[in-house]
């Protein structure tokens, strides 16, 4: 059991980039595969969305090396902790990596990386049908990759909240949860 | 201690269910979105692969207007766009201009005689950092009204069924406009006696905050002069490029842009109709092009002439065709960058 949890900070972070990332995804999947208006509304919101999130990202891991995360319950089996420490190590990589890889493709195909209308950022790699191909390639599938981790990520929080009970779910939950009936027993 | 904190077992069982079906239905939702549920949905990759030619696409080249030749020169703004527009690129002032003159084909080596469709893509840079890109084409208008009736004009036209063309233009009376213009427009000798015309309507917003849908024309300053098809044929497959390598090499060749202002209840979304004439039309500025460049090892050859590569002071309209096109685009850029090693290029690509 473990009663520690994340820093309101990193909580507040968790669940903003949640919804961000989140939306993210699907606005991608959604704006490769539609020639509709709405590709044109969906390609704008990506591009800032996906700079907002690399910002969030930078300061959640500044705030991650300062503050730590709870340690896991001392009695989760090693291939579970190690599972733990590794999808968060991906996770981190996925969060500031997609946003560059997403920045140097758009850079390597010389297209004006526009935020908002008249605010642009400035290319990041030279033009290059080699690198464009590539990255555009990494962006692509690791975005699948990043649901898949998420849908994994999601899947284990309610392993521990529901069947393991073990107070991992409530170290990062955004509103601390009433003590189960169950718990208050036990306490008894 | 944690065997008394394990829930009972038929609470387990009801938590592994509710965990799958959270991350089932999440996934579901996800493929939807994607488009994997909705085979009909009308994507990039099914529009950019219909305008394959029957051997397939030619590698390592634009799906579509495959073949062409780059220019460079300058656009020479008078400053009269500023009233619609607040773009840098109507102030008044001379911006780099990078283009491509091309055929509307999917085939890189077609024989340019054989291609009724001309174009020209356009970049033009302003100091503020922004860009405008367009693409244009000779036709005054365009064949279809939407997106989707254009996807199944590519699919008519490639279809055995020799009936096919009939029962889509019966369907899409509205192509009757262009092919008016394919039948019995003239063919000219040279991409410098061609109008390149938007057909899409985007909207120019000026320093007041008013709107204005427009379209643009670049008209150009070469009296065109017809000329027969098969006369054309005879001047051998590349004679477009020729030419214009020939003419522009003897000095620079222009093109007065003409911005057309729509009034209420013009058909602003539907490029297959002409607005009624005598709408205010804008002189602009002229484009000026310079030189002429092998697309090989040229400058536009790398650059995605996307119609909704917009300054600010612009932007699209209710037209559905430049999503469409961007879509398209980027989908063709995708293909032929990762195609990169089949084009022939003379020069090998610095290494970054």
């Amino acid at each position: 059991m473990t009663t520690q949890r994340f820093t309101v900070l990193q909580r507040l972070l968790h669940w903003v980039m949640a919804i961000c990332i989140i939306a993210m995804l699907f606005i991608g999947v959604g704006m490769v595969s539609t020639i509709m208006p709405k590709y044109l509304s969906l390609v704008a919101i990506h591009k800032p969305l996906g700079i907002a999130i690399l910002i969030l990202a930078l300061i959640r891991l500044v705030v991650r090396l300062r503050y730590g995360a709870p340690s896991l319950p001392a009695d989760l089996p090693e291939p579970m902790k190690l599972a733990a420490h590794l999808s968060h190590f991906a996770f981190y990589l996925l969060m500031i990596g997609m946003p560059l890889i997403g920045w140097a493709m758009l850079s390597a195909a010389e297209y004006p990386v526009v935020l908002f209308s008249g605010v642009h950022l400035p290319a990041i790699l030279p033009q290059s049908d080699r690198l464009h191909a590539l990255l555009w390639d990494a962006h692509f599938y690791l975005a699948f990759a990043f649901f898949a981790l998420i849908l994994l990520h999601v899947a284990a929080a309610l392993f521990h909240a529901l069947v393991r009970r073990d107070g991992v779910f409530e170290a990062m939950a955004p509103v601390p949860l009433p003590a189960r009936d169950d718990e208050v027993a036990l306490a008894e | 201690m944690a065997e008394q904190r394990q829930p009972p077992t038929r609470h387990v069982l009801g938590s592994f269910v509710l965990i799958a079906v959270v991350v089932g239905a999440s996934a579901g939702a996800f493929a939807y979105t994607a488009g994997w549920l909705t085979p009909q949905r009308l994507t990039p990759n099914k529009l950019v692969d219909a305008f394959a030619p029957p051997g397939g696409p030619a590698l390592g080249h634009r799906r579509n207007h495959a073949k062409g030749i780059c220019f460079t020169g300058v656009f020479e703004a008078n400053g009269n766009g500023s009233a619609l527009s607040r773009a840098q690129a109507f102030a008044r002032g001379d911006y780099p201009a990078l283009g491509r003159f091309n055929l509307g084909t999917a085939e890189s080596d077609a024989p340019d005689a054989t291609v009724r469709v001309r174009g020209m893509g356009l970049r033009i840079v302003t100091p503020d950092g922004q860009e405008w890109r367009t693409a244009m084409i000779n036709a005054p208008v365009f064949a279809v009204s939407t997106p989707q009736a254009f996807y199944g004009l590519l699919l008519a036209s490639a279809s055995k069924d020799p009936n096919a063309m009939n029962m889509f233009a019966a369907a899409n009376p509205e192509i009757a406009g262009f092919g008016a213009w394919a039948e019995k427009g003239p063919w000219t000798g040279s991409y410098a006696e061609e109008q390149y015309n938007s057909l899409n309507s985007f909207v120019f917003t000026n320093s007041l905050g008013t709107d204005h849908t427009v379209r643009w024309s670049l008209l150009p300053a070469v009296q065109p002069v017809a000329v027969a098809p098969d006369e054309l044929a005879k001047r051998g497959p590349d004679f477009l490029e020729q030419e214009i390598v020939d003419r522009v090499s003897h000095g620079p060749v222009r093109w007065t842009m003409e911005v057309t202002v729509a009034e209420p209840g013009d058909p602003t979304a539907d490029p297959s109709k002409a607005w009624p004439v005598g709408r205010q039309t804008v002189d602009v500025g002229t484009l000026v092009v310079q030189q002429i460049e092998a697309e090989r090892d040229g400058p536009c050859r790398d650059i995605n002439f996307d119609p909704t590569v917009l300054p600010s002071g612009m932007s699209t309209s209710d037209d559905p065709f430049p999503a469409a096109r961007s879509s398209a685009y980027a989908k063709s850029y995708d293909e032929r960058t990762a195609e990169a090693s089949y084009y022939p290029r003379t020069k090998t690509e610095a290494k970054p």
